[in-house]
């Protein structure tokens, strides 16, 4: 069975969590409905505790659902169909940076060499080839997070989940990560799902935004951004897309 | 010049120590029979290491302490890990633990006696159990305390076995960990050698034992000094091998 390049590569319907503690019931995701396309870059912007993170974490199973389904529609032979860079780093501390970058080509049988190589070129790609024998203590926090984002994209996944990855940097940093996160999915023609609660950085980067709201989270507004790339941050489409965004939030917190 | 001043006050210590040591028993303030003074141990060291006595006992006891550092840290390391990574490990042996961490290794002599005779291996078993109980709890702790947030990252990238799960990120987490139950065991080992020793296995306790009842109080403060030096040197051994295992660390 080969896979269908037309259908969406994820597909989610009627996905809810929900979880019982102190004999409360807390929602967190309700009945969501979400089709993203084969590669778009489809950024998630919300509030904290709409449930932006917990939709990755069900996608890359760390959390269970409680009700719904998710299709992925990606290579059966893949074995890494998707990969997240978490938001602080997590980089292994007692492992050197390259070996980092390695880490989950080790699941997957590749000899050492050959893992070496490829670990090396995603380290390059990210800009930091030169910092392979470094403790990832050694780095600066832009930095670490290159690293975090070369050990995702050595797995060759086809949808790189990113949660937040930036926010804890500066901005001049951030904006550099954000070149280059669009310098490489451009290259790669991954399907990226980047959540943030960033909306500058949201119409940035995104092909189209998607806004949660409320409690438990729903989609409150599906923008889409077509504007070619690279783009220009002062952009007056990009900050009239913006500024809808920021009254649709507004508009919907003031409706809770 | 900090560090000229410090050296230079702890080798004044050091003089004014072994000045009144020398001075009790020359001034006959306390027996000669009962304390030696410092300057009569190189003769009696160069006497003991001429006879052969002295290379004999110390390689009997360091095998035995390391033998018995061996077997309680392997171990403590294998059980404090099952027991860190399941709690039902964990509550099943809870009360076993509990009956049995209270017992201090000494008091296990008569039973290591009976079973494996005033031989090498009763000493093995007796400093075995002192090393076990310390590392296992300083394992047992460094598992649970691994940030959950590392775990996660070996489960996105797939690796959801509990062997994975050890291998890539609970043992080089818990490693730190580990190595202070180690070294603390390192000095909780040397302590059992000697107890272990005096009850007749060959070994430098057991030579100590000898010269007191000949009151060669001489030879005693020989294998005192001996048995410092051996630890001083095998800790520094450890903390070398620990700073190399954990040169990853700020």
């Amino acid at each position: 069975m080969s896979t269908d390049v037309s259908a969406p590569i994820i597909d989610i319907r009627g996905l809810s969590l929900a979880y019982e503690r102190d004999g409360r019931r807390n929602v967190i995701l309700q009945a969501l409905d979400l089709a993203i396309p084969r590669g778009q870059f489809l950024v998630i912007v919300g509030e904290s505790g709409v449930g932006k993170s917990t939709l990755l974490r069900v996608l890359i199973d760390l959390a269970k659902p409680s009700g719904g389904t998710v299709t992925l529609n990606t290579d059966p032979k893949s074995r890494t169909p998707m990969a997240l860079v978490f938001q602080d780093a997590r980089l292994l501390p007692w492992r050197r940076v390259l070996s980092n970058v390695a880490f989950g080509l080790e699941r997957i049988g590749m000899p050492k060499r050959e893992r070496c190589e490829r670990a090396q070129a995603m380290l390059s790609l990210v800009g930091l080839g030169d910092l392979g024998q470094r403790w990832p203590h050694q780095l600066s926090g832009g930095q670490r997070q290159r690293v975090a984002l070369a050990r995702a994209l050595a797995v060759e996944p086809e949808v790189l989940l990113m949660d937040e990855p930036f926010s804890a940097l500066d901005s001049f940093t951030r904006e550099g990560l954000q070149d280059e996160v669009q310098r490489i999915q451009q290259k790669t023609c991954k399907t990226v799902l980047f959540v943030t609660h960033d909306i500058d950085e949201a119409v940035y980067l995104a092909d189209r935004v998607v806004v949660l709201a409320g409690a438990p989270g729903r989609i409150a507004a599906d923008v889409s951004i077509d504007l070619p790339r690279p783009r220009q941050r002062r952009d007056a489409t990009l900050v009239e897309a913006a500024r809808t965004l920021r009254a649709e939030l507004s508009r919907r917190s003031a409706d809770l | 010049m900090t560090l000229f001043r410090s050296t230079a006050l702890a080798v004044v210590g050091l003089i004014v120590f072994l000045g009144l040591w020398e001075a009790a028993p020359r001034f006959e303030l306390v027996n000669p029979a009962f304390l030696p003074p410092p300057s009569t141990i190189p003769a009696a060291f160069l006497k003991e290491i001429r006879s052969g006595a002295w290379l004999v006992a110390v390689i009997e006891s360091l095998s035995h302490y390391l033998v018995g550092l061996a077997v309680g840290a392997g171990a403590g390391i294998g059980l404090g890990l099952v027991s860190g990574m399941f709690r039902w490990f964990e509550n099943l042996t809870a009360w076993i633990v509990r009956l049995l961490r209270p017992i201090p290794g000494l008091a296990w002599v008569p039973f290591a006696i009976l079973w494996f005779g005033v031989e090498p291996r009763a000493a093995i078993f007796i400093i075995a159990i002192g090393v076990f109980w310390i590392v296992f709890f300083a394992t047992q702790g460094a598992v649970r305390g691994v940030d959950r947030d590392l775990v996660e990252v070996a489960q996105a990238f797939g690796f959801r076995s509990a062997w994975s799960r050890l291998t890539k990120i609970l043992l080089p987490a818990a490693t730190p960990g580990m190595l202070v139950g180690l070294r603390t065991a390192l000095g909780q080992a040397w302590m059992a050698v000697v107890a272990a020793e005096i009850f007749g296995v060959p070994g430098i306790g057991q030579r100590m034992m000898q010269a007191s009842s000949l009151l060669s109080t001489d030879i005693v403060v020989v294998y005192m000094l001996t048995m410092a030096a051996l630890y001083g040197l095998c800790d520094s051994a450890f903390v070398a091998l620990q700073g190399w295992l954990l040169r990853w660390r700020p």
